[in-house]
């Protein structure tokens, strides 16, 4: 792995929760809602932080920028300590906090951008190359002189990803960047996001429920639920782990005289009087092999190959995370 | 090359990047900030100059009943003049309405405002020092003008009272500031503040020399002595209008000022105390 940017051990961040018990009575229980993670993550690497509403995304994103104090554990961003050193931090991150803006309300965009440059003490020469590759790239000239009141969801996303990205940030935090916008917008967001991850020198988490985000941008994802991380890997290894299989779809021009039998093929369904089928593959048998095969014993009049729906994985993944909740300690 | 870039601007920033022209950006932000609400600025300042004609009037009527050529050290002109002063006043060091920074807590923006690289006292200070520049060519400016045209104002006798004025006003809003901080930040550890708020807006109205001036008191020394010397209200709005209608000489005018400046100290040192605590406490509402 490349330089580390973000070292985190046994993390761990309680809340106390008070509960009507009686007429006069309360009873205080403390969650956990990080529960000792560890993560490592390179230089330039893009990790997709995943989990269910209430897993802990949100909560360690505030721990590792530090605006949040963990109650143990050891982080490092950059090599600095996040609630100690958050302002030395703010200067070499960006932030983008879906619903939460960088950007001045009441002013027209440009002038948070030049504000953000003041802000960020960043040099006039770099802030015009920066703002005017975004321009280009986000479409931003459009709204520049809008107030950001006025401005659309997906403007003001594209926006909040330019503010965040000024001043030339080592690593980015984006918390579902994409929520809410329509399709072109995700789209011009998405495409920025692997320009970005492509030149490899910006770190980028991501936590989204966007699963279209996570195939298209994400090489490494780790899956969290209730607070521990459930799943660090690859897309793949995600797919390899629960079982996912690939589909055939067939259609013949008669039903089949015997049924197949390969290695690793299951027949999941037939209609048409035999004649429409559907084949699972879990890999040991590639879809070449069977369509060889079924072109031997019948006339193929059609086939379609379909890949294994992210979103069966990830419901797979977070359905199967039996852990309990964790209330640590309960007292009058 | 965003890497690159970001290196090279972090060895640059601190050579050339002064910490004073981020200041000095933020409080022009602030100042633009409130050119954008234009009705609502025209709305204060009608309502400021509406407000003027009923204290002045109440007040001179007042001073004129007691049969006195001169009321608690104030001649008629001077009463005018705290009155109008004072209305101006008002929008300058903004001693009512600021709920910003407890609405940021409340619905937890105040996340992106401890992301910059900024203090958010000096941040948010900075941007009321913007604010109270437009208040002052607006809010202040309009209902002294109005109360010039209408009423017989005092006339400041030395020079020196100008840029004396402009200093203590200056300190006034600092203080006032610090004192709307504190009652906002408490949004840190209560999610409401409307009591909190309530408390300051009556002490405040009563105590800083707003509702009457606290020279009214005198008869009750220790009552004036104890407000200025262990609150900061009688800073916020008493001390101006004392250096504008000139009560006193130069020198104890200046001890007034630098009293204050004292306040806006002690203020801004709590209000970065009080942050301290809050960041070590904060939990940030919402997902």
């Amino acid at each position: 792995m490349s330089a580390l940017v973000i070292d985190v051990r046994g993390l761990r961040k309680e809340f106390t929760i008070t509960r009507k018990a009686g007429r006069l009575r309360r009873t205080r229980h403390t969650v956990a809602a990080v529960d000792g993670i560890d993560l490592r993550v390179g230089r330039g690497e893009l990790l997709g932080y995943l989990g269910p509403n209430g897993a802990g995304k949100s909560t360690t994103l505030k721990m590792l920028t530090g605006v949040l104090m963990p109650t143990s554990g050891e982080v490092r961003v950059c090599g600095l300590v996040p609630v100690a050193q958050r302002r030395r931090l703010a200067a070499r991150i960006g932030v983008v906090f879906g619903q939460r803006s960088q950007l001045w309300w009441d002013l027209p965009l440009r002038d948070s951008f030049e504000l953000a440059r003041h802000i960020w003490r960043v040099p006039a020469a770099d802030h015009a190359t920066r703002l005017a590759r975004f321009r280009r790239e986000l479409d931003l000239d459009d709204f520049l002189d809008t107030p950001v009141r006025q401005l659309s969801l997906g403007q003001r996303m594209r926006s909040e990803l330019t503010i965040a990205l000024l001043h030339g940030p080592e690593v980015v935090f984006l918390d579902e960047p994409t929520i809410g916008l329509d399709v072109v917008s995700k789209q011009a967001v998405r495409a920025f996001l692997t320009e970005l991850r492509d030149r490899g020198d910006t770190t980028i988490v991501l936590t989204t429920h966007d699963l279209a985000d996570i195939e298209r941008l994400c090489r490494r994802l780790v899956v969290i639920d209730r607070g521990r991380v459930v799943h660090d890997g690859t897309l793949g290894a995600l797919h390899e782990r629960y079982g996912s299989r690939r589909r055939v779809l067939v259609e013949l021009d008669e039903q089949l005289s015997a049924p197949i039998e390969l290695p690793g093929v299951v027949q999941e369904s037939s209609s048409a009087n035999g004649r429409l089928i559907t084949f699972s593959l879990d890999g040991s048998t590639t879809a070449g092999e069977l369509v060889g095969r079924l072109a031997s014993v019948a006339q193929l009049r059609d086939i379609s190959v379909q890949e294994p729906a992210i979103e069966d994985v990830i419901a797979r993944l977070y359905a199967s995370s039996t852990t309990p909740p964790h209330p640590r300690r309960s007292r009058p | 090359m965003i890497a690159d870039l970001a290196t090279s601007a972090r060895r640059s920033a601190g050579r050339q990047y002064p910490r004073t022209r981020t200041i000095a950006a933020l409080v022009v932000a602030g100042f633009r900030r409130y050119t954008t609400y234009r009705q609502a600025t025209a709305a204060s300042i009608f309502t400021n100059t509406v407000f003027g004609y009923l204290r002045c009037y109440v007040l001179l009527a007042a001073a004129a009943g007691s049969g006195l050529a001169v009321t608690a050290g104030y001649t008629p002109q001077q009463l005018a003049t705290y009155c109008w002063a004072s209305q101006g006043l008002i929008g300058v060091v903004m001693i009512w309405g600021w709920t910003d920074l407890g609405d940021r807590i409340r619905s937890g923006d105040i996340v992106a405002d401890l992301l910059r690289p900024v203090h958010p006292v000096t941040s948010y200070l900075a941007i009321d020092l913007g604010r109270a520049g437009h208040a002052s060519l607006t809010r202040f400016v309009v209902p002294m003008v109005v109360g010039a045209i209408s009423f017989d104002l005092h006339t400041p006798q030395r020079f020196a009272t100008y840029p004396l004025f402009a200093l203590s006003a200056l300190l006034g809003v600092v203080v006032c500031f610090g004192c709307r901080y504190l009652v906002n930040a408490a949004g840190f550890w209560l999610l409401d503040v409307r009591g909190v708020n309530l408390v300051w807006l009556f002490g405040s109205s009563l105590l800083a020399g707003l509702a009457f001036p606290l020279h009214f008191l005198s008869e009750w020394p220790w009552l004036v002595t104890g407000l200025w010397v262990l609150t900061p209200f009688p800073s916020i709005l008493q001390a101006p209008l004392d250096v504008l209608v000139e009560r006193g000489s130069v020198g104890q005018l200046l001890g007034v000022v630098a009293g204050q400046a004292a306040w806006a100290g002690v203020m801004l040192g709590i209000c970065w105390y009080v942050q301290r605590r809050a960041d070590r406490k904060l939990v940030i509402q919402g997902g």
